[in-house]
């Protein structure tokens, strides 16, 4: 009885999340085995040559580009996230939600226009240059735009909120006397954070920082408009075999090795997030 | 008495417009097990945490053999408190937990093997040594918190509501053990409870907090026995009070009630509205002229059975004076 109402409950999410995107995937991943056409379009004969260019050292290259790229941006933005969110479940209960509902803040204005204020920001003789010349800065200004520092800077911005949010909820819940235990046994500060603190929260900073690279490495706005005309990321990359290259067959085998490469790193954040749940809460089994 | 271990001078502590802790002083002996009872916001676990170096007192001093540790950091002080949650590290074993404490002091490895083995066997949980503590039930977890606190072998062990989490016939087995495994290891025990009877099981001494102040301070048949003031008359155990007139009252404890005596100072009639028992003794409430509330008495079952009473019987009472104690009313009994 109750499975069965769990499934017709479930039934509308399941038929809109098959119809919506199990299927779309299934036909993006079957494209990248046909050919492509002559003159665009695709032929339908098998073959494995579009997953074999991906490999090809100028689309590897791009590639691994991307994750540098990503890499760096989860890196700095778990760095920054963290630190805000131990700042964050440190400060007296009643403020927190107050400080949580400005870390979301950004979320209410459309990313287009947020990462268009950077171009502002960062531009030659933008917010940042202009600002050095008041403090008397005569020299060239440098050229900040079109960078791999702005790209990086665009997603650190973007998608800092998703770190502070996942790191603070173990943060927290950790029971405070547990690193008042620590102190009173004789550990320093510093002893008791890299013992006690930051292993138990250590799982929500690595779903953190995965989400920072799955949500960066798919990313082709903030690569397209930050970093110039070049193909900066891998999402640049695809949206050009699919626009304008008409190049689908190839479009969808670059789409289908990042695809794998996400699914591989979200089950990962999946168990991270699952040790968190076992870990910092312990609940007692029995009395 | 001897000079004592611990000496609390003048301590205070204020939350904002709250005083949490006013002006105490107090000498704790060594090797004493001492209670500190007081309902919630009475303002012992804020003395607690001063002594355990998580709050630093706005005045006042605490003499540990004549040194002041009141500014020292709790990393520091040569005393260990038992959180009342337990507060086990939930990422390390139950090994590595008790252990903890001798790394911080960077003793060699084979003597934190050999006295981390010593404890286990104390607290009898060697076969659990390697597990998890959220693999433990909850009076296992209190043996592995008291275990990690006293391997550092403590001048003082503070305890927070040590067997607050327990059920009860747990609870009552772990008084009596509490007080064997602080004479076996000869330590200072100070333990905050809510719990009257706790107290008065386990403690040498007990010192009652009322609103942040120290009420009464002596053993558990002085505090008992010889309460300061009303409201420690009625905090410790179950007291009668009767009017006496002029802002006094008459209080008597219900096991100094006789029922049927021959002779007494003073005799009452009074009917059984409510009667209770409880195996060792008998529990009536009798509605008397005296007092608009029953008087509670306690009459052992060997008497109750002599005489049996029922309910709606008509009863005759009687005290002697030298049992009585006179009080003055207080305006804020709670």
């Amino acid at each position: 009885m109750r499975q069965a109402r769990s499934l017709v409950l479930m039934a509308p999410a399941l038929i809109w999340l098959f119809a919506l995107m199990v299927v779309p995937c299934a036909l993006v991943l079957a494209l990248a085995f046909f050919r492509r056409g002559l003159y665009g379009g695709v032929e339908y004969t098998l073959t494995l040559e579009n997953l074999a260019l991906v490999f090809d050292p100028l689309y590897a290259g791009i590639f691994l580009h991307s994750v540098r790229i990503a890499g760096l941006a989860a890196l700095i933005a778990v760095g920054i996230g963290y630190a805000a969110a131990y700042a964050i479940a440190a400060m007296p209960r009643r403020y927190q939600p107050a400080l949580l509902f400005i870390v979301v803040l950004p979320f209410w204005s459309n990313y287009l226009i947020r990462t268009y204020a950077w171009i502002v920001l960062l531009n030659r003789e933008g917010l940042i240059t202009q600002g050095l010349r008041l403090l008397g800065y005569q020299g060239e200004a440098p050229s900040l735009l079109y960078t791999e520092g702005a790209v990086i800077t665009g997603l650190v911005y973007n998608y800092l909120p998703f770190v502070i949010l996942a790191t603070y909820a173990p943060l927290a819940r950790l029971n405070p006397e547990i690193a008042e235990a620590s102190r009173d046994l004789g550990a320093s500060g510093w002893t008791t954070f890299r013992r006690i603190t930051l292993p138990l929260t250590l799982p929500g900073m690595v779903a953190g920082g995965i989400f920072v690279f799955v949500l960066s490495i798919g990313n082709f706005i903030t690569p397209a408009l930050l970093g110039g005309g070049q193909f900066q990321m891998i999402g640049n990359l695809v949206y050009a075999q699919f626009l304008t290259a008409n190049d689908w067959p190839f479009g969808a085998a670059l789409s289908m090795v990042l695809i794998a490469l996400m699914t591989g790193l979200l089950m990962l954040q999946t168990l991270a997030s699952n040790r968190a749940r076992g870990g910092a809460t312990a609940e007692p089994r029995d009395g | 008495m001897k000079a004592p271990l611990l000496s609390l001078r003048g301590l205070s502590k204020r939350f904002g417009r709250v005083a949490a802790v006013c002006d105490v002083t107090l000498d704790i002996a060594g090797n004493e097990f001492f209670a500190l009872l007081g309902a919630s916001g009475s303002g012992k676990t804020t003395l607690l945490r001063m002594l355990a170096g998580f709050e630093m007192p706005d005045a006042g001093q605490i003499l540990l053999d004549g040194q002041d540790i009141a500014s020292l950091a709790p990393n520091r002080r040569p005393v260990n408190l038992m959180f009342q949650s337990y507060a086990l590290f939930p990422h390390m074993s139950v090994r590595t937990n008790i252990a903890y404490g001798l790394e911080m002091e960077r003793r060699p490895r084979a003597e934190i093997a050999e006295r981390v083995a010593e404890m286990l066997a104390v607290i009898q949980l060697d076969g659990l040594a390697d597990g998890r503590p959220d693999q433990l039930s909850g009076g296992q977890r209190q043996r592995v918190a008291l275990a990690r606190a006293l391997i550092k072998r403590p001048r003082v062990l503070l305890l927070d509501e040590p067997l607050g989490a327990l059920d009860k016939k747990l609870r009552t087995a772990m008084q009596l053990e509490l007080k064997r495994l602080q004479h076996e290891v000869g330590i200072t025990f100070i333990v905050v409870t809510h719990d009257q009877d706790e107290a008065l099981v386990m403690a040498d001494r007990i010192a009652i907090m009322k609103e942040g102040r120290l009420l009464q301070c002596g053993t558990p048949h002085e505090v008992y026995e010889h309460p300061v003031d009303r409201f420690a008359a009625d905090f410790i155990g179950v007291m009668n009070f009767i009017e006496a007139g002029r802002g006094r009252s008459l209080a008597i404890r219900p096991e100094r009630i006789r029922l049927f005596p021959e002779t007494a100072d003073t005799i009452t009639e009074g009917r059984v509205i409510a009667r209770a028992y409880h195996g060792l003794d008998l529990q009536l409430h009798v509605q008397t002229a005296l007092s608009p509330r029953p008087l509670r008495v306690r009459v052992t079952s060997d008497a109750a059975d002599r005489r049996p009473v029922a309910e709606g019987d008509s009863v005759t009472l009687g005290w002697n004076l030298a049992d009585t104690r006179m009080f003055t009313d207080q305006e804020e009994t709670p």
